[in-house]
This record gives structure tokens, C-alpha cells and sequence, in this order.
């Protein structure tokens, strides 16, 4: 267990420095960022003092070196925009978009989970056919839209959520639906299909022979076992989400970092994009690092691999 | 099928051995495909948009790109205000609905096969090495694959897009570099079952070329894999270049891009709530046709890998 832990860690470093030497590289593919920074107005002279002053003119080697040195102490440099440190503003957008996961996987997990155990009891049935729709529904409904359409119906025809903010509770009442339901799908086909398979196990059927009583079955003895792929799932699900999470907050203009990732694209603001492009893949990369342990703690054949 | 059978029996009676053989391996499939409703449905409605797209020009009623500020947001036929003369309404600024929509449908279809086709090829020749070769090569491309994922899809695209500016070239390309991951993990673990198969190691055994086991042994048994993937991936795309278009940072105005559309409504939500659900209603209906076909053939080419 702890050669696996130690390997999956090696690797889970190796994959943020991989991706941080890419969210760096954006920098250099912009164009000049001295340019960019001095304004339309600046002369060339201007130019060449704002990039003596940033550092831009050093090997990008040095600069990478450095970035990622800082970065390891949780300090991302200074945004072009705000003039404020990347970090600060970062912090506090983060504890939104956070929240805003938590609701989502916890919603998707809520809905996706006893829908799949009713259906895989009675396959076939109204409810396997209901869940099968709701499925086939998500994976192709456009979460953008779907965010839409939530607004015109509870916003603007039924005048009982707010179509947008992040004051409130009310606010994260749609946000949530919308990325829980980007997450359900999934969650829901392999509760599903694990069920199926768990339900035809031997030890289900030992525990039905000595009398157990069928909520007991399900629930102490085939849905434990169904669980564990189900939870690796939602983990991974989660790190995608909180990547996603930048479609369902501009809708809904949620303040979160999603939000402020997609205005800084817009305010050419690198040194922030950088930043939650590093910090959003460090979420999936522990995620999937947990969920890794997780699985190898739970089953002792992942060890290996 | 027993017509088939009886029609042998009358023309030939003499060939016993063919009748009892039954029905050829294609026969088969063909009937699964033909009784899957998902598949047809999702086949069916596919091609119907792609002749919608082909015949673009001769079936849109108006220029998608022709302003007629005088005929501003008319309503779709079905309102009380709406009117024949376009049938599914006007845009904020005066361009017929229905044209745009059509057009529309290009560039999702474009972007869509393009974009999968490109990550096809990257996606499969790293899953392909990795599982045939293994050892370093597939340590290096599962390193690559797990970077791939780290990485959030949407906001790395929309920096691109801010950085290339956001032409219909430049969003294929960026959605093709980076949707192959599940091409690679899907054709590495197929590659991987059939590098022991005993075909493999026959052809490696009378001396075939490394070149002539990947192409002629390998992937003719991935291919059904792949198609499935394709259509995934294809459905994937069109969806993420919606979002980016809808976002500002995907194509750019005055193309008649679905998700555009949808951005262009959202100014009308609160009057025209028509105007976001005619190109979602499209953009969905797509989208679920290519994943009903999907689904369809992963049921049709190996019922065993369902769910």
C-alpha cells in the first residue's frame, strides 16, 4: 500500500509540473505580454522598461523557474487587471466555486444513486425507463441552455429563484441543478449496471437464503459493494466540475472562480488564467488521487497495477 | 429471414447445406441493426440533419447573413404575431431564423466530425502504440493521457480561442488537440486484449512486418470500438463548441453558429424566450441523435461492453 501510494503520488507531481510547464507556455504564446501590460499608447521605450520591470526579458527557463517557485508558495505574481495578487483574488473566488461543486456532486449523487439501484431492482421497469430517459436527457442537453431554460421558468414565468448573484441561497439553487445533472448520467449508469451485477453475486443470494430481509439486502449487503466504482466516479466527476463550473457560473454570474477565469480571459489577465488553470487541474489531480487510494484501500487487486 | 429461406428453397431445393448454415454473420447484424429503435431513430434523424446542412442553399428560404432591421425579432408561425414569411422568425436583427438554423447545422456537423476525426487519429495512434508496444511507450502515453485529463477542457480552450482569435479553424483545431483522451484509453485497453490473441502471434510467427500486425491485424478488431467513439466524441465536441461560441470565445458573429444563436437570444430572454429554445431544441435533437447511434452500435458490435 505504500509503495502504491508513493508511486501514484510520484505521478500526480509529475502530472501538475507537466501541466504547469503547458499553463506557462500560454504566456509565450501570446504574443508580447510587455505590450500588452504598457497599453495601446505606450512607445517602444515604455515597452522596454515595463519588461525590465516584470522580468520579461530573462530566458523563459528562468522566468518558468521562478513562476513555479513562487507558485509553490501560493504566490501566482500580480494581476494585470485588478493590481491585486493573483492568490488574494483567487481565495476568494474559490470558496464559491467550491460550495458550488459540493451542491452539485451532492445533488447529482442524491438523484443519480437510488434512481439507478430502482432501476437495476426492476429492469425494464417504468423507473429503469424513467432514469434511462433522464440519462439520455443529460448527456445531450447543452448545460448552457439547460441553464436557460431554468431561468425563463423559475426566474422569469414563476418569479421564485433569482436569475443571477451569489448573495443568497436562492442563487445557487439553478447552478446547482444544471452541473449535478451535467454529473448524473454517469453516476447513474454505473450505479446501475453495478447493481445489476452485484444483485446476481453469490453472497446476495447466500444472504437472501438465511432470511435477510430485502432492504437489508439491498442496502447492507449489494449496495456497499455496487458503491465503490460509483464513489471513484463522483470523485472524478468532481474534479471535471469544478472545470466546468466556468459555463454554469457565467450563466448564473456566480461570483466563483470559473467566473472570474472567464473575465480574465476576457481582460487578457494571463497571470490570473494561469493560475486557475494550474489550481482547477490541481483539484482534478487529487481528486483522482484520492480516488485511487480510495479504490486500492477498498480493493487490494488495484495495488498492483 | 424465412421468406429469404423459402425463396432459397424453391429456386435451389437441391442445396440443403445452405439452408442449414442459416443466416450469413452481415444478414445477422443487419437484422440487429434494423430492430434497434435507438440506432434507426438516432441514424434516421443524423441523416436527416446532414441533408439539411448539404442542401443548405437550396432550402433556406432567406441569405442567412441578410439584415432587414424593418423585420426585427417576428415572432416563430406558431405565435399569434408570427407570420409564413419566416416561418421560424427573425433575429435581433431581422435574419431569418429558419436560414440561420440550417446553416447552423454546418457548422456543428463540420466542427463535429473534423474536430473527432483529428483527435481520432491522435487519440488512437498513442492508444494503439501504448498497448501493442507497452513497456515505455505506454507508461509515456499514459502520462500524457493523465495530463490531458488534468487539464479543464473548457477554460484551455477559451484561453486559445482569446489568444488565435476565435475563427471556425482555429476552434476545430484547439477541440481536436484536445479531445482525443478517450480515444487513447479506450483503443490502449482493446490493443492491450489483443496483443496476446493467438492471430497476433501467429503473424508475428511467420515474420509479418510490425506495420502489417497494426494495420491488418489489429485495427480491423478495434474498428467497431472506434466508430463508437467517434460518434462520442463527435456529439462531444459539437457540445463544447456551443459553449465556447455561447461563451464569445468560439466562433465568431455574424456566423450562424447554434450556440451563437443562443447567446444572441439570451439578450431577449426576458420577451423572446423562443429565440434561445429553437437552436437549443436543435442543438439537443443533434446531439441526441449521435449519441442514440452510438449507443446503438456499441449494442449492435459487442452487447458485452454495455453500461
Amino acid at each position: 500500500m505504500l509503495v502504491y501510494t508513493l508511486k501514484r503520488l510520484g505521478l500526480a507531481l509529475l502530472v501538475t509540473l507537466a501541466v504547469s510547464m503547458l499553463s506557462f507556455a500560454l504566456l509565450y504564446l501570446s504574443g508580447d505580454p510587455a505590450a500588452a501590460i504598457a497599453g495601446e499608447t505606450a512607445n517602444a521605450e515604455d515597452i522596454e522598461a515595463v519588461r525590465i520591470y516584470y522580468g520579461f526579458d530573462r530566458p523563459w527557463v528562468v522566468q518558468y523557474g521562478e513562476w513555479m517557485f513562487n507558485a509553490i508558495r501560493g504566490d501566482f505574481g500580480t494581476s494585470y487587471y485588478f493590481k491585486l495578487p493573483v492568490s488574494q483574488l483567487v481565495a476568494e473566488r474559490l470558496s464559491v466555486t467550491m460550495l458550488l461543486g459540493v451542491c452539485g456532486i451532492s445533488f447529482a449523487l442524491l438523484t443519480a444513486v437510488p434512481l439507478g439501484v430502482a432501476a437495476a431492482v426492476r429492469p425494464n421497469s417504468i423507473i429503469d425507463r424513467i432514469a434511462l430517459f433522464l440519462s439520455v436527457m443529460g448527456q445531450a442537453m447543452p448545460s448552457f441552455w439547460f441553464g436557460l431554460v431554468l431561468i425563463v421558468l423559475f426566474s422569469i414565468k414563476l418569479r421564485i429563484l433569482p436569475p443571477s448573484g451569489s448573495d443568497n441561497w436562492q442563487n445557487f439553487v439553478m447552478p446547482t441543478i444544471v452541473l449535478g445533472y451535467y454529473a448524473m448520467p454517469a453516476i447513474m449508469r454505473l450505479t446501475r449496471a453495478g447493481m445489476l451485477d452485484v444483485l446476481g453475486a453469490d453472497y446476495v443470494r447466500t444472504a437472501r437464503a438465511k432470511g435477510a430481509g430485502e432492504f437489508r439486502v439491498m442496502f447492507k449487503h449489494a449496495l456497499r459493494n455496487a458503491i465503490i466504482p460509483v464513489v471513484s466516479l463522483a470523485a472524478v466527476q468532481m474534479g471535471f466540475m469544478l472545470g466546468g463550473s466556468i459555463v454554469v457560473e457565467s450563466i448564473f454570474a456566480l461570483h466563483g472562480a470559473g467566473y472570474l477565469a472567464w473575465e480574465s480571459i476576457g481582460r487578457n489577465d494571463l497571470p490570473t488564467v494561469q493560475a486557475l488553470i494550474l489550481v482547477f487541474s490541481m483539484f482534478y489531480i487529487v481528486f483522482t488521487f484520492l480516488s485511487d487510494l480510495l479504490n486500492a484501500w477498498l480493493d487490494p487487486r488495484m495495488r498492483v497495477g | 429471414m424465412t421468406n429469404t429461406t423459402e425463396t432459397i428453397n424453391t429456386v435451389a431445393p437441391k442445396v440443403e447445406a445452405e439452408v442449414l448454415s442459416g443466416p450469413t454473420p452481415r444478414q445477422i447484424l443487419l437484422t440487429k441493426v434494423l430492430g434497434h429503435k435507438g440506432l434507426m431513430f438516432g441514424a434516421i434523424v443524423l441523416l436527416t440533419i446532414f441533408l439539411m446542412a448539404l442542401f443548405a442553399p437550396l432550402l433556406a428560404p432567406y441569405d442567412p447573413y441578410h439584415q432587414d432591421l424593418m423585420h426585427r425579432m417576428i415572432p416563430p408561425v406558431w405565435d399569434a404575431k408570427g407570420s409564413w414569411e419566416n416561418i421560424l422568425g427573425t433575429d435581433h436583427l431581422g435574419r431569418d431564423y429558419l436560414s440561420r438554423l440550417l446553416y447552423g447545422a454546418r457548422i456543428s456537423l463540420a466542427i463535429g466530425a473534423i474536430a473527432a476525426l483529428i483527435s481520432g487519429i491522435i487519440g488512437t495512434s498513442m492508444g494503439v502504440a501504448a498497448g501493442y508496444f507497452g513497456g515505455r511507450v505506454d507508461a509515456c502515453v499514459t502520462f500524457l493521457i493523465n495530463v490531458r485529463l488534468a487539464m479543464p477542457v473548457v477554460l484551455v480552450a477559451l484561453a486559445v480561442v482569446a489568444l488565435f482569435g476565435g475563427s471556425l479553424q482555429v476552434v476545430i483545431t484547439v477541440l481536436g488537440l484536445l479531445l482525443w483522451d478517450r480515444f487513447a484509453v479506450v483503443m490502449r485497453s482493446a490493443t492491450l486484449q489483443l496483443r496476446s490473441m493467438e492471430y497476433v502471434t501467429a503473424a508475428k510467427a511467420i515474420g509479418c512486418s510490425t506495420k502489417r500486425i497494426l494495420f491488418s491485424e489489429i485495427m480491423p478488431n478495434i474498428a467497431n470500438s472506434l466508430i463508437v467513439i467517434v460518434t462520442l466524441e463527435m456529439a462531444h465536441a459539437i457540445l463544447l463548441e456551443a459553449a465556447l461560441s455561447f461563451l464569445g470565445l468560439g466562433v465568431q458573429p455574424p456566423t450562424p453558429s447554434w450556440g451563437l444563436m443562443v447567446s444572441e437570444g439570451k439578450q431577449m430572454l426576458l420577451f423572446q424566450p423562443w429565440m434561445i429554445a429553437i437552436p437549443g431544441v436543435a442543438l439537443f435533437i443533434l446531439v441526441l441523435a449521435i449519441n442514440l447511434l452510438g449507443d446503438g452500435l456499441r449494442d449492435v458490435s459487442a452487447p458485452e461492453n454495455r453500461n
